[in-house]
């Protein structure tokens, strides 16, 4: 079945460095660099990019960060609680916008 | 009862030789003996051994899903008594420090006591792989009080902190009895400091994935299992699953076999290539065959033709040196941080 995504392509990820090979060289030093314990743990950092993919719902990430959370010795509990606080911002986000939806009733309204 | 060994289910996988050609048949960007000759080990030698490790034999209370012996309840192999005997005096008239008593459960050897025993007398230090739940059957309830009579280091079998993963890989109850066996353990001063009674955990992943940062890890199981259970560890070993057994079968039926190999060809860690255990551990199996491990033992490759066969016929000056067998497998013990069966080995 043809779809927009295939599982095989995370692994061709290098292949963008093809057209613009000295930024890919800077993009893959800064990214390794993010991911290297510094004030947060290498285990703390997969989670938050474990929570950030399914905000973004990059299925790519989702994969690569599931395995990269599990291999820092997450549990599957924690990794779950973490798509938690992804979707209760993203739930959060949508919600905090109807003050902006109550500010333009209010405007309008007698 | 049916039980999951590979032996009892007539899966192909019980014959060694089919799981050594189904690792053969997996296309990787590279050979074991090529990452270890860029290491600077062309050919993998053997060292002078340390450890002697005895495999009693595949016999098991329990079945785990991971188990690279394929171990469990219905099989019968165990080291006949001319075996025991022959590497009991292969290690008195040797200097290797250590004895590494394994299995299977070995403590269902009938001998595993006399084993013991004949070891300490030796002076060596004395290990037993114990799976913990051996001693909550009536006829092993004695057993803790054995071990720490003879002052016998115990390496004890548990994936997880956390019940649900513990069970997951090792059966039903399995953690709540785990546990029950560390108290019994602690009670007797295993694990506590000062003891000078040894108590490891062994933890595999539960799953394809390669094992975390092993001190992270046991700062996490002390704290984890101190607050939740009261019960204390020395040290925690991590220990990458072995393509080989029920874990490959397991790798096979999820359909995880490849991607697993390229993770474990990926993250190849040249450093972790000088601790590699086989080069300073002889392996003997329950009919005295010898080995460079004991994953070398369970798909039946063993030792370089030119170097002795058996443990009857075995020196450690014969051994001393002898090219070591490898395989794709292998890629398991040189991955991340190394593995072995005393944990990470960088």
């Amino acid at each position: 079945m043809e779809t927009y995504y295939h599982p095989p392509d995370l692994g061709k990820f290098a292949e963008i460095g093809k057209e613009a090979p000295e930024l890919w060289q800077k993009f893959l030093e800064w990214y390794n660099a993010v991911f290297k314990e510094g004030a947060l743990s290498e285990r703390e950092k997969a989670l938050i990019a474990l929570a950030v993919a399914h905000a973004v719902q990059c299925p790519y990430c989702i994969d690569a960060f599931s395995t990269a959370s599990l291999e820092k010795g997450s549990t599957p509990e924690q990794m779950t609680e973490a798509v938690h606080v992804a979707a209760a911002i993203r739930g959060g986000a949508s919600l905090v916008h109807g003050v902006q939806m109550r500010n333009r009733i209010d405007k309008l309204s007698m | 009862m049916g039980f999951i060994t590979l032996a009892n289910t007539r899966n192909p996988l019980a014959d060694a030789g089919t799981q050594r050609a189904t690792l053969a048949s997996l296309p990787l960007a590279r050979t074991f003996e090529d990452a270890a000759a860029a290491a600077g080990h062309a050919p993998l030698r053997a060292t002078a051994i340390s450890v002697l490790q005895m495999n009693l034999g595949r016999r098991c209370n329990q079945a785990c899903r991971h188990c690279h012996v394929d171990a469990g309840p219905d099989r019968t192999e165990v080291m006949t008594p001319a075996v025991v005997d022959a590497t009991l005096a292969f290690l008195e008239r040797s200097d290797i420090p250590t004895l590494d008593i394994t299995g299977g459960a070995p403590e269902l050897h009938p001998r595993f006591r006399d084993i013991v025993r004949r070891g300490r007398a030796a002076g060596r230090h004395v290990m037993d792989r114990c799976n913990l739940t051996i001693t909550r059957l009536p006829n092993y309830a004695d057993l803790p009080g054995f071990l720490a009579e003879h002052r016998v280091e115990v390496v004890a079998s548990l994936p997880s902190h956390a019940a649900r993963q513990t069970d997951a890989q090792r059966g039903a109850g399995v953690f709540e009895d785990s546990i029950a066996a560390l108290e019994r353990f602690n009670e007797l001063g295993y694990g506590v400091d000062g003891s000078g009674l040894l108590l490891n955990l062994v933890t595999n992943p539960v799953g394809a994935f390669l094992p975390a940062q092993q001190a992270m890890l046991e700062a996490d199981w002390k704290r984890e299992l101190r607050r939740r259970h009261g019960v204390s560890f020395n040290r925690l070993y991590t220990i990458t699953n072995m393509p080989i057994s029920r874990y490959l079968q397991f790798l096979m039926d999820s359909g995880n076999l490849q991607a697993y190999m390229d993770r474990l060809v990926t993250a190849f860690n040249p450093a972790a290539v000088e601790g590699l255990m086989c080069r300073y551990t002889l392996s003997v199996g329950w009919d005295g065959r010898l080995y460079d491990c004991d994953f070398n033992q369970m798909i039946e490759l063993g030792a370089a033709a030119d170097a002795p066969q058996t443990i009857f016929d075995a020196t450690p000056a014969s051994l001393a040196g002898r090219r070591i067998v490898v395989g794709p497998h292998c890629f398991g013990c040189t991955a991340g941080a190394g593995s072995s069966c005393g944990g990470a080995t960088t």
